[in-house]
């Protein structure tokens, strides 16, 4: 038997004026799943995230929580809670207050109303804290006030509007790796959005990548990462080298400088313009040609500059001929470890490494 | 938000339509009307020009006038240079506690009442007052000096009373001055004065026409400081409105009065905000 | 210019030396042992605020029956402007700062207009219209309004006219800092539109209010310009004052300034502790 999914959109779209925002979104999150919705700004991820709280209706189509549709329910009533951008903390209640006010709303009587905030802070780590002002608190405490505040409530979805990006790099890693175990810990289906890939992939089961109203695809992290079904996910999942070139077979493109990449296309044969993606992780370095002789595609080509970054170090290379530039990583482990800008340098990938897309 | 406008929205719009409605509106709406009628019989009036003809024809009424606009132009200049220097030091030449401490120390008189500052300034001008007392004792006059009820007397009041709003817009627009463009004023070669008006009055310019535009309206507007401190010599606008409508039961040409002033105070924030090209709403704000 | 010179600084003091020595004079002579509040210095005394007259002839401010009754009056008229500045100006806040309407740009700009029309005026022009209606009224009733006739009611109304502008200036603009999220987030663990109102925004609001209050407190119990027109029989302490001060000068006088001194002085601080508050 299916289970019924926590959340499933059908059809969800909803206009303002002439503008779509968002454009017929399918799709279903499954019950203790963390589902991220990856997009850059403006691309309707907050509005698809407003519906679902309540705060937007959809202008088309219907969003039902564990098969019951929304249509109609007013944000207090839904068994939706959200972590907002900017957290939403109330300034003028302290943390106890804060994480007490749902369950206050709901009628919860007062005995049964403290030890359950007070559990909630135990869990996630914050019980001395119950009497602080919020305004008192540094920025991860304050995160883990608002996931406590929505989390008291046990909602069926818990919504995540970006909320790491007010924080520094530093504890945004830290809170990543927390709010997986939070996930996990509460077996909460979670839904985040973000416009930073590396937070979409690190955390979540199943990701969404979200271009103009609709999605591009959906899949787990590492599909996105492989297997992205579209120019715009290829581009926008990981980093990758990216050229502009023509079909010249319907697995070969000639780029614009004049090389010939033999890659994998996705879609339908096609001829005319395509674009190639490379992931700088992809492109194989060595001193000699015949350390590459197992790939597709070899160059050779000068070191334009060594990007270093311990574990992330890159170099840019531009090839002898055929006048591209390619951005590749540089293993600090390898032969090629000390190397230096001017230094000849030869360099390939394999066909299932580029990919071809239809532009 | 342009949506179909609940219920909300019109509660909302009732106060303030009956405040502006009943308060401000049609009551000056009122004078406007009472200023155009002559009475011609008990409680029976008809439309005529005759209270402003009374004004025109009555040197004590346009002189009145003219002195109480003329002088509130003077007080408004006076208070001006007097408070700049000061407005200056603290926007520029003050640091942080004493900052705040000056800033302060300016705004606490003004929490005392009209009457309170306007009795200060009697005990001290008076004839045996504090003044003449310490002339007489520090040998610099022979007997008793008589600083109050004159023109002199009410203009101090008047400036005393128009420092605050002054001061806080002039620190204000002064305390976004870039002390660096100062610097590159005289760094170009410019004079004390070339960097002041060329580079520290423009910037002020804002805080500068606030300040005058309130400073005005208070000045043209009083009764207290001019009374008290004029004696029988204070002539001031407002007191002739006040003995039209309390004292002579006169109120169409109190009316007349009362416009003439609206008039007159209405011309002067006009004018001060066309020369310097300033909005209303954001100059009031900022005062 | 930057480094401030020696002259430039004692400008600065004579500066604060003109703004204060009205203020102190005033206090100081309240303690004068004298007929007269003027030089010489006949000895300190509490007679000017508690005495029973039997020295100079005149009680101290604190036993002063018409005195006392003026405070009274004062404190009538106040207590209500306060609170309906309050209550119409987080009202107009809202319409403000939460409504688009047609004609709003110039709503908002007539608030701002009490502040540049001079307070006599607004008496005369409240006086003159309140007269014509309750006229009417009694001609077609027969029924006499005293509400519309010069008197305390009508003071309320008159000080009202150019007070809720301020009040509504103040709690504007914190009802603007005000992060719209919060709201939503109330909705979202499940308040109601009144629940978000009551627990989340006015509790936000409420440092303004308050301010605005006190502040309206103070302008109504300072105001005379307006006062004075719309008085009846009662007179508040300002236009109380202003009868004493035109027929001789005398240290009661200094007594109830100071007394008056004060108890802005504890408005003010509190005022300034509710706004250290808000931030």
């Amino acid at each position: 038997m299916a289970e019924i999914a926590d959340l499933s959109l059908a059809r969800v779209t909803k206009r303002f004026g002439a503008h779509v925002a968002v454009d017929a979104v399918d799709f279903s999150a499954a019950r203790g799943a963390f589902f991220s919705i990856l997009g850059p700004s403006g691309c309707g991820k907050t509005t698809l995230m407003r519906m679902i709280a309540g705060f937007e209706m959809p202008s088309e189509g219907d969003i039902a929580i564990r098969g019951a549709s929304m249509a109609g329910v007013p944000a207090n009533r839904r068994p939706v809670n959200m972590v907002f951008q900017n957290l939403a903390l109330f300034p003028t209640m302290t943390v106890g207050e804060n994480v007490a006010y749902g369950l206050d709303c709901r009628g919860v009587a007062r005995g049964e109303r403290e030890a359950r905030v007070r559990r909630i802070l135990g869990r996630v780590g914050l019980a001395d804290f119950i009497d602080r002002r919020v305004t008192q608190l540094s920025g991860g405490q304050r995160q883990r006030v608002a996931i406590a505040r929505c989390l008291v409530l046990e909602p069926t979805i818990l919504l995540l509007d970006e909320p790491l990006g007010a924080l520094d790099l530093k504890l945004r890693e830290h809170m990543k790796i927390e709010l997986k175990r939070l996930q996990a810990d509460f077996n909460t289906t979670f839904v985040y959005i973000t416009h930073d890939q590396s937070e979409a992939l690190v955390m979540s089961d199943q990701v969404a990548v979200m271009n103009r109203g609709r999605f591009e695809q959906v899949g787990s992290p590492r599909e996105l990462y492989r297997d992205p079904a579209s120019a715009f996910v290829a581009g926008f999942v990981g980093d990758a080298n990216r050229w502009p070139a023509e079909f010249e077979a319907p697995n070969r493109v000639r780029l614009s400088g004049g090389a010939t990449v033999a890659g994998r296309r996705f879609g339908p044969p096609s001829a005319g313009p395509a674009t190639c993606f490379v992931r700088p992780e992809s492109v194989a370095l060595a001193p000699s040609a015949e350390a590459l002789s197992a790939l597709e595609n070899r160059y050779s080509g000068k070191v334009v500059s060594v990007l270093f970054d311990g574990a992330n170090s890159t170099l840019l290379v531009r090839a002898d001929a055929g006048g591209f530039e390619l951005r590749a990583t540089l293993p600090q482990t390898g032969a090629l470890a000390g190397v230096e800008k001017g230094a000849a340098v030869h360099f390939g990938w394999s066909a299932e490494a580029a990919r071809i897309f239809a532009a | 938000m342009m949506r179909a406008r609940g219920l909300a929205f019109w509660l909302l719009l009732l106060p303030p339509v009956l405040w502006l409605g009943l308060l401000l509106i049609v009551p000056h709406v009122e004078i406007a009307i009472l200023s155009f009628s002559e009475r011609v019989g008990p409680r029976l009036y008809r439309f005529g020009f005759a209270n402003y003809l009374a004004f025109l024809t009555e040197p004590l009424y346009w002189r009145t006038f003219a002195r109480t606009a003329v002088m509130s132009i003077a007080v408004t200049a006076i208070t001006l240079v007097v408070a700049f220097p000061v407005a200056f030091y603290i926007a520029k030449a003050a640091r942080g506690v004493s900052k705040a401490v000056l800033f302060l120390l300016c705004l606490l008189p003004f929490w005392a009442s009209e009457l309170v500052r306007t009795l200060g300034w009697m005990i001290l001008l008076r004839e045996t007052g504090l003044v003449s007392a310490l002339l007489q004792a520090t040998g610099l006059s022979a007997g008793p000096v008589e600083l109050l009820y004159n023109d002199g007397a009410v203009i101090v009041g008047l400036v005393y009373g128009g420092l605050l709003f002054m001061v806080v817009p002039l620190v204000n627009a002064l305390d976004s001055l870039d002390f660096s463009l100062i610097e590159a004023g005289f760094d170009l070669g410019g004079s004390r004065i070339d960097v002041l008006r060329r580079v520290v009055i423009p910037h002020a310019m804002p805080g500068i026409v606030a300040g005058s535009i309130v400073v005005f309206m208070l000045t043209a507007g009083n009764f207290v400081t001019a009374a008290l401190l004029g004696g029988k010599n204070g002539l001031w606008f407002t007191e002739q409105i006040y003995a039209q409508f309390i004292v002579r039961f006169n109120w169409p040409q109190g009316a007349a009065f009362g416009l003439l002033l609206l008039l007159l105070s209405s011309a002067i924030v006009w004018i001060g905000l066309k020369l310097t090209g300033q909005g209303f709403g954001e100059t009031m704000r900022r005062s | 210019m930057g480094r401030p010179t020696r002259s430039w600084k004692l400008y600065v003091a004579c500066f604060y030396i003109f703004l204060f020595a009205p203020l102190a004079v005033v206090a100081a002579f309240a303690f004068n042992a004298s007929q007269y509040p003027s030089p010489p210095w006949l000895g300190f005394t509490l007679e000017w605020f508690a005495g029973n007259g039997a020295v100079f002839g005149r009680p101290g401010v604190l036993r002063d029956g018409p005195m006392l009754a003026s405070l009274l009056a004062s404190v009538k008229v106040a207590i209500p402007v306060a609170a309906l500045a309050v209550a119409l100006g987080t009202a107009n806040a809202f319409l403000l700062e939460r409504h688009e309407f047609p004609g709003k740009a110039l709503l908002a700009n007539m608030m701002l207009w009490p502040l540049v029309i001079p307070g006599v005026i607004l008496g005369i022009s409240i006086l003159a219209f309140s007269s014509r209606v309750a006229n009417g009224l009694e001609d077609l009733f027969d029924a006499d309004l005293d509400f519309l006739r010069p008197g305390l009611p009508l003071v309320v109304a008159g000080q009202l006219s150019f007070i809720l502008t301020i009040a509504t200036l103040v709690i504007s603009a914190r009802l603007r800092r005000f992060d719209r999220a919060l709201e939503e987030a109330a909705r979202d663990l499940g308040a109601g539109p009144w629940r978000t109102l009551r627990t989340v925004t006015l509790p936000y609001l409420r440092p303004a209010m308050v301010g605005a209050g006190l502040v309206a407190f103070l302008m109504s119990f300072e105001n005379f310009n307006t006062t004075l027109i719309l008085v009846g029989s009662e007179p508040p302490l300002p236009v109380y004052m202003y009868g004493q001060m035109r027929e001789g000068a005398s240290p009661a006088l200094n007594a109830v300034s100071l007394v008056l001194m004060l108890g802005t002085a504890a408005v003010a601080t509190l005022f300034a502790l509710v706004s250290r508050k808000a931030d």
